[in-house]
């Protein structure tokens, strides 16, 4: 039985903002079936009381005092955007 | 004979003795990239101009000044998704094909504080998501020492450049392996240091719990110097530990009389090409020979190492490469109507099929209905891998194995299939699960092509490393033998 079928990897797709074609589905769908089906290899394991990990190094918190600093210039923030005006990003219609 | 032939410390007598100038170091990386570069194509952007200029003022400065930085006028390469202000940055993704940068990342800023002198920027797998550079967007990096081989990945760039005699230094940067397998692919050393040892402000994030930024060059003494230069926290990255920076070149005495070495049967056994262990045996007796002694160990969990990180490092990407989307920075496609249609066509044209791949498989790890099966599952499944190292590090100094299970693949040979792809960094990647650090250096050749030995060290324990590698290094000849090239 095939753990991930071509319409969840649309569904996945269009979670991840990716536009695929339906050749593309059809192959990622056969690669991530694959690759889910190969991490369940980890249901092997019992792990019902070990506690996850997220962090390597036994860090909490890192606090800092509240210091302002100044922020970057408006020039350098838009220099690489692909459209903008009035010193904001400009962006295609939102609604159509 | 190329200047990049002698060590650092050695550059340095010479430049204080007058018989050689910064200008020539750095007229050395330029003409042997012009020489060199069409066949092993490493660098995606050099930096000629400037670093001519810079030549030109670290020459004044030596003429003129008595202190000097630690790296000062050494010629580095910087993976390219190490971010370098007005210096085109693009972790070789079409996405960010003309980015540019408006700030240095921390390491770099604190190689012009060592002055150092940036040549070029370094070919990768893009978004670092690979293990051979044939992901790259832009263009093919080939082996040094065989053209028809893959340099591995993904710091491809960083490794095949050093080893091409290129730059006698390179950044690259290490998620699952990808500086320690090109290292051991190309013949040259590489390192990637504790989890937090190196502030990644300004790494381009890929999986933000496991990546870090590592040295890697032709000898262990220079290695021990580029990492003094980049380690330490930073109050950029609170991921960065406050931890005191050793003086790694100290700990390079050569003496490893009474070390402990295990060896986990899991990185010798099943996969592992009979060259390979064999390349690893004839290791461990060399270190043998200068006093240390080993054992067998386990690593009960190595198996489970692959899967785990495939579910965490695709879960991290998928959310850290959310912020590539067409509106701040990058490539935007012409042809949208809408918003919506803009973000999926920008990225569906910007990213490469691994990269979705990986965004989709997180995504997909991530989403409602799976992130306790899969997520969650493989957090959990990290913590017995860590466990595993800690239990071992109870009773050893250090853990030696194969870098990578074969040598140097050839080009086009595993990118049908994702799993086989995947399956070459066996080796590596428990490490960069476990937090700890871990080196690769030449300790071998089969058929021409290099073999890497991996050494894994406590947390923080980056000298002890440091110190049996440059005992191995002093005892053996591999680290002199060059490519033909």
């Amino acid at each position: 039985m095939s753990r991930i079928s071509i319409e969840q990897v649309k569904h996945v797709a269009h979670l991840a903002r990716l536009a695929i074609t339906e050749e593309e589905a059809a192959m990622f769908a056969k690669q991530l079936d694959a690759i889910i089906t190969f991490a369940e290899q980890l249901n092997e394991l019992d792990t019902e009381n070990v506690p996850p990990t997220s962090h390597v190094l036994n860090m909490k918190n890192v606090m800092r005092e509240d210091v302002p600093t100044a922020g970057l210039p408006l020039e350098d923030v838009l220099k690489n955007a692909p459209d903008h005006q009035d010193g904001q990003f400009r962006v295609p219609a939102i609604l159509e | 004979m190329s200047l990049f032939d002698y060590k650092l410390s050695e550059l340095h007598g010479m430049l204080h003795k007058k018989e050689i100038s910064v200008s020539d170091l750095v007229d050395e990386s330029f003409k042997r990239i012009h020489e060199v570069e069409e066949k092993v194509q490493a660098f995606l952007t050099l930096n000629e101009e400037q670093a001519r200029a810079k030549a030109k003022e670290l020459d004044e400065k030596l003429a003129t000044e008595k202190e000097f930085g630690l790296l000062f006028g050494m010629p580095i390469g910087i993976k390219d998704n190490i971010v370098t202000k007005g210096l085109r940055t693009t972790c070789a993704s079409k996405i960010l094909y003309n980015f540019d940068p408006i700030y240095d990342a921390t390491v770099v800023e604190r190689l012009n504080e060592a002055d150092a002198v940036t040549i070029g920027k370094l070919n990768m797998d893009e978004f670092a998501m690979g293990s051979s550079t044939e992901n790259s967007g832009f263009q093919l990096t080939r082996n040094p020492w065989d053209l028809e081989r893959v340099p591995g990945g993904s710091s491809g760039g960083s490794a095949a450049a050093v080893a091409a005699g290129e730059v006698p230094f390179a950044l690259g940067s290490d998620t699952g392996g990808s500086i320690r397998q090109p290292a051991a692919f190309c013949g040259v050393v590489g390192l990637k240091p504790t989890y937090g040892r190196v502030s990644r402000y300004g790494l381009v994030a890929f999986a933000s719990s496991l990546d870090q930024i590592g040295p890697i060059t032709r000898n262990v003494e220079d290695n021990a110097y580029l990492l003094q230069v980049i380690s330490g926290v930073d109050p950029m990255d609170s991921t960065s530990a406050n931890v005191d920076v050793p003086d790694y070149v100290s700990a390079l005495t050569g003496d490893i009389q009474g070390l402990k070495i295990a060896v986990p049967k899991e990185y010798l056994g099943e996969g592992v090409s009979e060259e390979v262990r064999q390349s690893v045996l004839n290791a461990l007796k060399v270190l043998e020979g200068l006093g240390a002694t080993w054992e067998e160990v386990s690593l009960p969990h190595s198996k489970y190492a692959l899967a785990t990180y495939y579910l965490l490092a695709s879960s991290e990407a998928s959310a850290n490469l959310a912020r590539f989307d067409g509106v701040r920075y990058g490539y935007r496609t012409d042809n949208a109507k809408n918003l919506m249609e803009m973000y999926k066509q920008t990225r569906s044209e910007g990213f490469g099929n691994e990269v979705k791949r990986r965004i989709m498989l997180g995504t997909f790890a991530l989403s409602s209905g799976y992130y306790d099966a899969y997520y969650k599952k493989a957090q959990k499944v990290r913590t017995l891998i860590k466990q595993d190292f800690e239990n071992v590090f109870e009773k050893y100094d250090v853990i030696i194995g194969p870098t990578t299970p074969t040598p140097a693949f050839k080009i086009g040979e595993k990118t049908n299939d994702p799993l086989t792809m995947y399956a070459n960094d066996i080796l590596t990647i428990p490490v960069n699960l476990a937090g700890v650090p871990g080196i690769s250096v030449p300790c071998g050749f089969v058929n021409g092509l290099p073999v890497g030995l991996q050494i894994i060290g406590k947390h923080f324990d980056e000298s002890t490393i440091y110190r049996v590698a440059h005992a191995f290094e002093q005892a053996t000849d591999y680290h002199k033998q060059k490519p033909t090239l």
